[in-house]
């Protein structure tokens, strides 16, 4: 009997310890929210938002410059963002992108930039699991943006108007 | 849906796809590319190594620049001036050592190579080079530290020591100067095919290739760093960032960590073939250590 139980425990321990969600983005995965599985870019456009939450602008912004995060002005300079340093030249400035991209669009942009511009961008996909070979043990399993900050990114991007 | 706002919506679709062509445009073929004229102007006078044309029939590069143009006018005066070099203090370390007898067979360096000037003159820019006895190629702290072993029976340097570095970069400046000019035909054209394609396969969860930064955008900034070509000539370098000399082998590490992939080892195959490959594509460019960088 004992050594039933036993037996029962550890399957149950297992089960707990590898039934866990598959990935793992900074931020706890709300039951709404649309995992990086899942997601579908078709013709350049995701036009559902990947949380119920609607985005927010303002974290949007944090997200956008922090190194750790989005660490989007590594590569895209931003007027709006004048007063920070260090604005870099990879990509298109970020200037008026409201005026050139739909909330779809960036959302399809961010999560996957190579299913949008092709395979040759820089551009990293904010929103994929294990992209490229020998992923670092600390990022394996994990998109490098949660839903919810692409949400917010995408927000923020709404607002740079020229 | 009436035929109108059919057709309204089709205009739409034009636009966007037009919209998101011309933007795939800019964002692949890019913003402007590296300015090959304006980079001719801001070429030193005095020196006239800066930019060579590629010697290898595979460069992916016009002409190919040192990492010392893409630096900063106090980086670039604080390599040009021996005195103010901070790389030199390993320079003066690793003469020392040059002479100093360790190990049981109560030999140094000089004891067999007597003279580093002269003996050690061209060997610094041929490095990595094939390894008859080793059946593969040894880079010149593999080299160094065969000669430690087997002819003076002393202790393995690890590749980030002190003493290693400043051998490395005592024996590298001794081709100060001389084109870099490795072999890369006959047993080493494997390693330099391997080389290759570590050096454009994307790794990480950024994704990115050695290529996608140093080839397809050098010239650019990346936030506060200044991409050049990713060229080896300077190698061992003084890297600001550092606050002391390093080996390139470090430099890849930091590379593939920074877009947060898993780092090969120090010495292991990968970074020898890349480090084969690197002075591969930078035949010509002159050999710098200790460069500065930052």
């Amino acid at each position: 009997m004992l050594k039933k139980n036993m037996k029962f425990s550890a399957a149950f321990l297992f089960i707990t310890l590898f039934s866990s969600s598959v990935y793992h983005p900074g931020t706890t995965i709300a039951a709404e929210t649309i995992g990086p599985e899942q997601v579908k870019i078709s013709d350049g456009e995701i036009t559902k938002p990947l949380t119920e939450k609607a985005g927010d602008p303002g974290e949007g912004k944090n997200w956008f410059s922090s190194r750790k995060l989005g660490n989007c002005l590594a590569c895209h300079a931003n007027e709006k963002m004048s007063d920070l340093p260090f604005h870099g030249e990879i990509g298109p400035a970020m200037d008026g992108v409201a005026e050139r991209y739909t909330a779809t669009q960036l959302r399809a942009i961010l999560v996957n930039a190579k299913a949008v511009f092709g395979d040759e961008t820089v551009m990293p996909g904010f929103y994929r699991v294990d992209p490229g070979q020998r992923t670092a043990k600390k990022f394996q399993g994990k998109t490098i943006l949660s839903g919810q900050q692409i949400e917010d990114i995408i927000a923020y991007l709404l607002t740079l108007k020229e | 849906m009436n035929f109108s706002a059919f057709n309204g919506r089709l205009a739409t679709l034009y636009t966007t796809c037009a919209i998101l062509i011309s933007a795939g445009i800019v964002s692949l073929v890019s913003a402007p590319l590296f300015d090959h004229a304006k980079a001719d102007d801001n070429l030193p006078a005095d020196i006239t190594t800066i930019k060579v044309k590629p010697s290898t029939a595979d460069s992916p590069f016009k002409d190919l620049y040192s990492g010392w143009y893409f630096r900063a006018k106090e980086t670039q005066n604080l390599q040009k001036d021996d005195f103010e070099n901070p790389g030199f203090l390993w320079v003066e370390k690793g003469q020392e050592l040059w002479s100093k007898v360790d190990g049981k067979a109560g030999k140094s360096c000089a004891s067999c190579h007597q003279d580093a000037q002269k003996t050690m003159k061209g060997v610094g820019a041929q490095m990595p080079k094939w390894d008859e006895k080793a059946k593969r190629p040894l880079t010149l702290e593999q080299r160094i530290n065969t000669c430690r072993q087997e002819n003076m029976q002393a202790d393995e340097w690890k590749w980030e020591s002190d003493p290693m570095l400043s051998m490395t970069t005592f024996i590298r400046l001794q081709s100060r100067g001389m084109p870099v000019n490795i072999q890369s035909d006959g047993p080493m054209e494997a390693w330099v095919e391997k080389g290759k394609k570590l050096y454009y396969t994307r790794v990480g969860q950024l994704d990115l290739s050695c290529a996608n930064c140093h080839e397809n955008n050098y010239g650019k900034y990346i936030r506060a760093d200044h991409l050049s070509q990713g060229h080896s000539n300077g190698f061992p370098t003084y890297r600001l960032k550092w606050q002391k000399l390093g080996s390139l082998h470090r430099r890849f590490k930091g590379c593939m960590t920074n877009i947060r992939a898993t780092a090969y080892k120090r010495g292991s195959d990968e970074f020898v073939a890349l480090e084969i490959y690197l002075a591969h594509r930078g035949k010509g460019l002159q050999v710098e250590s200790p460069s500065v960088r930052n």
